[in-house]
C-alpha cells in the first residue's frame, strides 16, 4: 500500500496509551498513523483511500517483544534472522530486541553495527540489539558499553549468565546509566541454580531430578536491587517467576528504585506440573515454578508491578531436545504464540485486555524511548490485527522458526493474527 | 520339594500377560498386578534353584542389555534371568558402542529397535531416560535404573525378599536409611512397599532429603535410633563416598558414627529385625560387616538370588503379552 493511505474501519482499537479500548478506526499514511478516531468509520475519505474492513477485530500497536533469541550469528541451524523475523511477521510482533549471547558474542560496537545491518535488509519487522554487559557475556571485564550504545544498542545484560561478582554488577549499572542504558539481569543465585533442571518441591523430588530452590531467585534480585539503590542505576529485572522474588520488587519499587520487570510468557502460562513425563519442551531457563507462583506472576503483571511481557524466545533444534530431560537445552520459542498465550489470559478473566496489550507494546517502548507502542497520530504504523476469539490450535510443525520447540506444541488458543503492518506495510497476512 | 512338572504347571498357572508394554516405574502398577508378579517370581524361585534352570518361555526372543552406566550386578541378573527363560541377549555398554562418537541416546536405541529386539533392558545416569527411550522404539522396555528416578526391578525383588522372608508385605514397617535424595532405589522401594501396605520410614541427614519428602507418605527421621526404633526391616542405600567430602555431609567417619548400621544401632529395632542392601556395599562406611553379614539379620545375599527371579517374572509377563499381540 506504497503512498496510497489505507484506513482501517470498523475495529476494536486498543490504545495502551490513552487506555481506549472501543470502536475505532484509523488512517495510515506514508508509514505513519495519519489519523485516527474513536468509532467505527471515518466520514469525508477521499476516494483515493484504500479501506479494511476490521469486521470487529481487534487492531491494537504491534508486539515489542524485549527478549528474542536467533541462532545468528554463530548458530543459523536453530534460527536465522530472517526466519525469525517472518516468525514475528506472523505472530503480530513488529519489533524485537536480540540477545547478545551469539557465536561471537555481541560485546563491541561492530557486532552491533554487524547485526543491525544484517537485519535491516530482511526488511520485515523493526529489530534492536541488546549488547553484552561483561566481554564474551562472562561476568568479569566490562564490554565497551558507552561505544555499543552509539551504535545502536538498546539495553545491555549477560542474558542468561548472572554477573555473580557484585562489584562488576555495580560498575556495570552506574556506566550504563551515565550512557542513558538499562542493565537487564536475570536474578538466579549461581551456586543454588548450579546443574539444575527444575524447581525444588514434590514433584522435582519424586521425579528424581537436579534442582534449584525458588529462593535462589529472590536472594540474587535482593543483592541487584540494592545495588541499583546504591548507584541510582536502571535496573531491569529479566524474567521474574516467583511470588518471593515479586515481593522483593514491591518493597523496592515502595522505596522507589529505578527497577522495571519482565515476565516471560512461558511462566505465566505453565507451571512444573508441564513437565509431566520428563518432556522436554518444557525444560526452560529459569524452571517452571510453582501454580502459586504462577497466580502470583499472573497478578503482578494485571496490577502493573511487572510491566512487560516478553516471549523468551530461544529457538533449541530437536537434537537438543531428544535428551533426558536434565540433559536437553532450556528454552522454547514464543514469538508465534505470544499474542494468543497472552489473549489467553484474558480469555480466562485473570488481566483485562488493555493491561496485558499495553505490557506487550506500550511498556516495552517506553523502555526503549520507542514512538511505537502507540495509536496515536504521528507514530509508527506498527500494528497488529487479530481476531481475538478465533480458535486454534498451535501445531508446532506448523511454525515459521527453525526450531520447533514450543511448549504451546498440541495447545487450543484462541487469537489469529490477521494482518501485521510495520512502517504501513503489510508483512504477514493471514490465508483467507 | 516340589517335582519338576509340578514346578512347570505352577508358572503357567501363575503367568498373566502384564498390562502395560514396559516396565518403567512402580508407579502405575496396581495391587493385583504387583502381587502377580510377586506369585510369579517366586515360582521361579524355585526354577532357580533345580539342575535344570532352562525354561522356554522367551524361546526366539531377542533382549538387549544397553547399559550407559557401569552396573556388573544388575546387568548380569537381568541376562541370567533372560538366558533362564531362553531368549538370546546381546549386551551394549556406552565404552564399546558409538555412543562415544556422539550418537544420542535417541540414536542409539532407535539403531538397536531397527534390529528387532523384543526386550530392552536400559539403565541411564538421567532421570526419564528409560521413558524416553520408551517413546521412540516399538519394543518392550525395562527400566534397570535411570538417574536419581526409579529402579522397580530391585522395588520387586525387595518386596519378593520380604514376602519369604516374612510371609507378607503389608504390615510390615520399614526404614529406609542413607542417601534418599539421590536414591532410585529409594524412590521405587517408597512406592512399591505402600502399594503393598508396608509403612515406611525415611531416615538420614536432611540434606540426603529430596525437596518434598514430607508429602511421600513416609515418616521421615533425621536420628537414626529414633528411626529405626521398633521396625520390621532396616534397607539401607548406597552412599556415593564422593558425597560424603563436605558436599552433603561432612565426613566419611561422621556419616557412620551417625547414619552408619551396626549391632548396637541395630538393637533399637525389633527383635526380629531384618537388614537389606541393594549393593555394592561401603563396609564400615553405611553398614558394619558384623551386620551385614550376619545369617540371622542379614537378607542381603536372599537379595541377589531373588533379583534374577524377580527379572523372569517381568521379562516373562511383558512376552506373554507380546505373545498376545496386544501391541506390535
Amino acid at each position: 500500500m506504497a503512498g496510497r493511505p489505507t484506513a482501517f474501519v470498523n475495529a476494536r482499537m486498543i490504545d495502551p496509551e490513552s487506555r481506549y479500548d472501543g470502536p475505532g478506526c484509523l488512517v495510515v499514511t506514508e508509514g505513519v498513523i495519519a489519523d485516527i478516531a474513536r468509532r467505527p468509520g471515518l466520514e469525508g475519505l477521499s476516494e483515493d483511500v484504500r479501506v479494511v474492513d476490521c469486521n470487529g477485530a481487534m487492531l491494537a500497536p504491534g508486539l515489542i517483544d524485549l527478549r528474542v533469541k536467533t541462532g545468528e550469528p554463530g548458530a543459523e541451524p536453530k534460527e536465522t534472522l530472517k526466519s525469525a523475523a517472518r516468525a514475528a511477521a506472523a505472530g503480530g510482533v513488529t519489533s524485537m530486541v536480540l540477545q547478545p549471547d551469539t557465536d561471537p558474542t555481541i560485546d563491541d560496537p561492530a557486532m552491533v553495527d554487524f547485526i543491525l545491518r544484517r537485519a535491516r535488509d530482511i526488511e520485515l519487522v523493526h529489530v534492536y540489539a541488546a549488547g553484552a554487559a561483561t566481554k564474551g557475556c562472562e561476568g568479569q571485564r566490562m564490554a565497551e558499553l558507552g561505544l555499543m550504545r552509539e551504535a545502536g544498542a538498546v539495553y545491555f545484560t549477560d542474558v542468561d549468565r548472572p554477573i555473580v561478582d557484585s562489584k562488576v554488577m555495580g560498575r556495570v549499572l552506574r556506566y550504563a546509566h551515565a550512557f542513558g542504558a538499562r542493565v537487564a539481569h536475570r536474578p538466579a543465585d549461581p551456586y543454588l541454580s548450579a546443574g539444575a533442571a527444575a524447581t525444588a518441591g514434590e514433584f522435582s523430588g519424586r521425579l528424581g531430578l537436579p534442582s534449584v530452590p525458588a529462593v535462589a531467585e529472590r536472594i540474587m534480585l535482593e543483592r541487584d536491587l540494592a545495588m541499583a539503590e546504591l548507584t541510582g542505576a536502571a535496573l531491569l529485572v529479566d524474567q521474574i517467576t516467583t511470588a518471593g522474588a515479586l515481593e522483593s520488587l514491591r518493597r523496592a519499587r515502595d522505596r522507589g528504585v529505578n527497577v522495571a520487570a519482565t515476565a516471560s510468557i512461558n511462566h505465566l502460562s505453565f507451571n512444573e506440573l508441564d513437565i509431566g513425563d520428563y518432556r522436554t519442551f518444557y525444560r526452560l531457563d529459569p524452571p517452571l515454578r510453582s501454580e502459586d507462583d504462577r497466580q502470583a506472576l499472573v497478578e503482578a503483571v494485571a496490577s502493573g508491578l511487572v510491566e512487560v511481557i516478553v516471549s523468551a524466545h530461544a529457538p533449541a533444534p530437536a537434537e537438543d531436545k531428544r535428551l533426558p530431560f536434565a540433559e536437553a537445552a532450556p528454552g522454547a520459542v514464543g514469538l508465534e504464540t505470544l499474542l494468543p498465550a497472552i489473549l489467553a489470559l484474558h480469555h480466562d478473566g485473570r488481566a483485562p485486555l488493555l493491561d496485558l496489550i499495553s505490557a506487550a507494546t506500550l511498556a516495552p517502548a517506553r523502555l526503549l524511548g520507542l514512538r511505537a507502542g502507540r495509536l496515536a497520530a504521528g507514530a509508527p504504523a506498527d500494528l497488529v490485527l487479530c481476531d481475538i476469539d478465533a480458535p486454534v490450535v498451535i501445531d508446532a510443525d506448523r511454525l515459521i522458526s527453525k526450531s520447533k520447540n514450543s511448549p504451546f506444541d498440541g495447545r487450543r488458543l484462541q487469537g489469529q493474527v490477521l494482518m501485521t503492518l510495520v512502517d504501513g506495510r503489510v508483512v504477514h497476512q493471514a490465508e483467507q | 520339594m516340589d517335582t519338576d512338572a509340578d514346578i512347570e504347571a505352577s508358572i503357567r498357572r501363575r503367568a498373566f500377560a502384564f498390562p502395560h508394554r514396559h516396565f518403567l516405574s512402580v508407579h502405575g502398577l496396581s495391587r493385583p498386578d504387583a502381587e502377580q508378579l510377586l506369585d510369579l517370581a517366586d515360582a521361579f524361585v524355585a526354577v532357580n534353584r533345580r539342575a535344570d534352570k532352562k525354561l522356554g518361555l522367551l524361546r526366539g526372543r531377542t533382549l538387549v542389555n544397553l547399559f550407559f552406566e557401569a552396573s556388573t550386578r544388575t546387568m548380569s541378573s537381568f541376562e541370567l534371568a533372560a538366558k533362564r527363560l531362553g531368549a538370546d541377549t546381546i549386551a551394549m555398554s556406552p565404552r564399546t558402542s558409538s555412543m562415544t562418537k556422539g550418537e544420542t541416546l535417541i540414536d542409539t536405541a532407535v539403531t538397536l529397535n531397527a534390529m528387532r529386539p523384543d526386550l530392552l533392558v536400559v539403565r541411564h545416569s538421567a532421570s526419564g531416560a528409560a521413558s524416553l527411550l520408551a517413546q521412540k522404539v516399538s519394543c518392550s522396555v525395562v527400566n534397570a535404573g535411570d538417574g536419581w528416578h526409579e529402579h522397580p526391578t530391585q522395588a520387586l525383588l525387595d518386596a519378593l525378599t520380604l514376602r519369604r522372608a516374612f510371609g507378607k508385605v503389608e504390615g510390615l514397617t520399614v526404614a529406609i536409611c542413607g542417601d534418599v535424595m539421590h536414591s532410585r532405589v529409594a524412590r521405587s522401594n517408597v512406592g512399591f512397599l505402600q502399594l503393598l501396605g508396608a509403612r515406611v520410614r525415611l531416615v538420614g541427614p536432611p540434606t540426603l532429603m529430596p525437596p518434598g519428602v514430607d508429602r511421600w507418605g513416609a515418616e521421615v527421621f533425621h536420628d537414626m535410633r529414633k528411626g529405626v526404633a521398633g521396625v520390621d526391616v532396616v534397607m539401607m542405600l548406597r552412599l556415593q563416598l564422593e558425597r560424603m567430602d563436605g558436599a552433603f555431609v561432612p565426613s566419611t567417619r561422621e556419616y557412620s558414627r551417625f547414619f552408619g548400621l551396626d549391632a548396637e544401632m541395630l538393637a533399637h529395632a525389633a527383635p526380629h529385625v531384618r537388614v537389606m542392601h541393594p549393593g555394592p556395599m561401603n563396609r564400615g562406611v553405611e553398614i558394619e560387616s558384623g551386620v551385614a553379614d550376619d545369617p540371622g539379620v542379614s537378607l542381603i545375599q536372599d537379595q541377589v538370588e531373588m533379583g534374577v527371579a524377580a527379572r523372569m517374572a517381568v521379562l516373562a509377563s511383558l512376552a506373554a503379552r507380546l505373545a498376545e499381540g496386544v501391541e506390535v
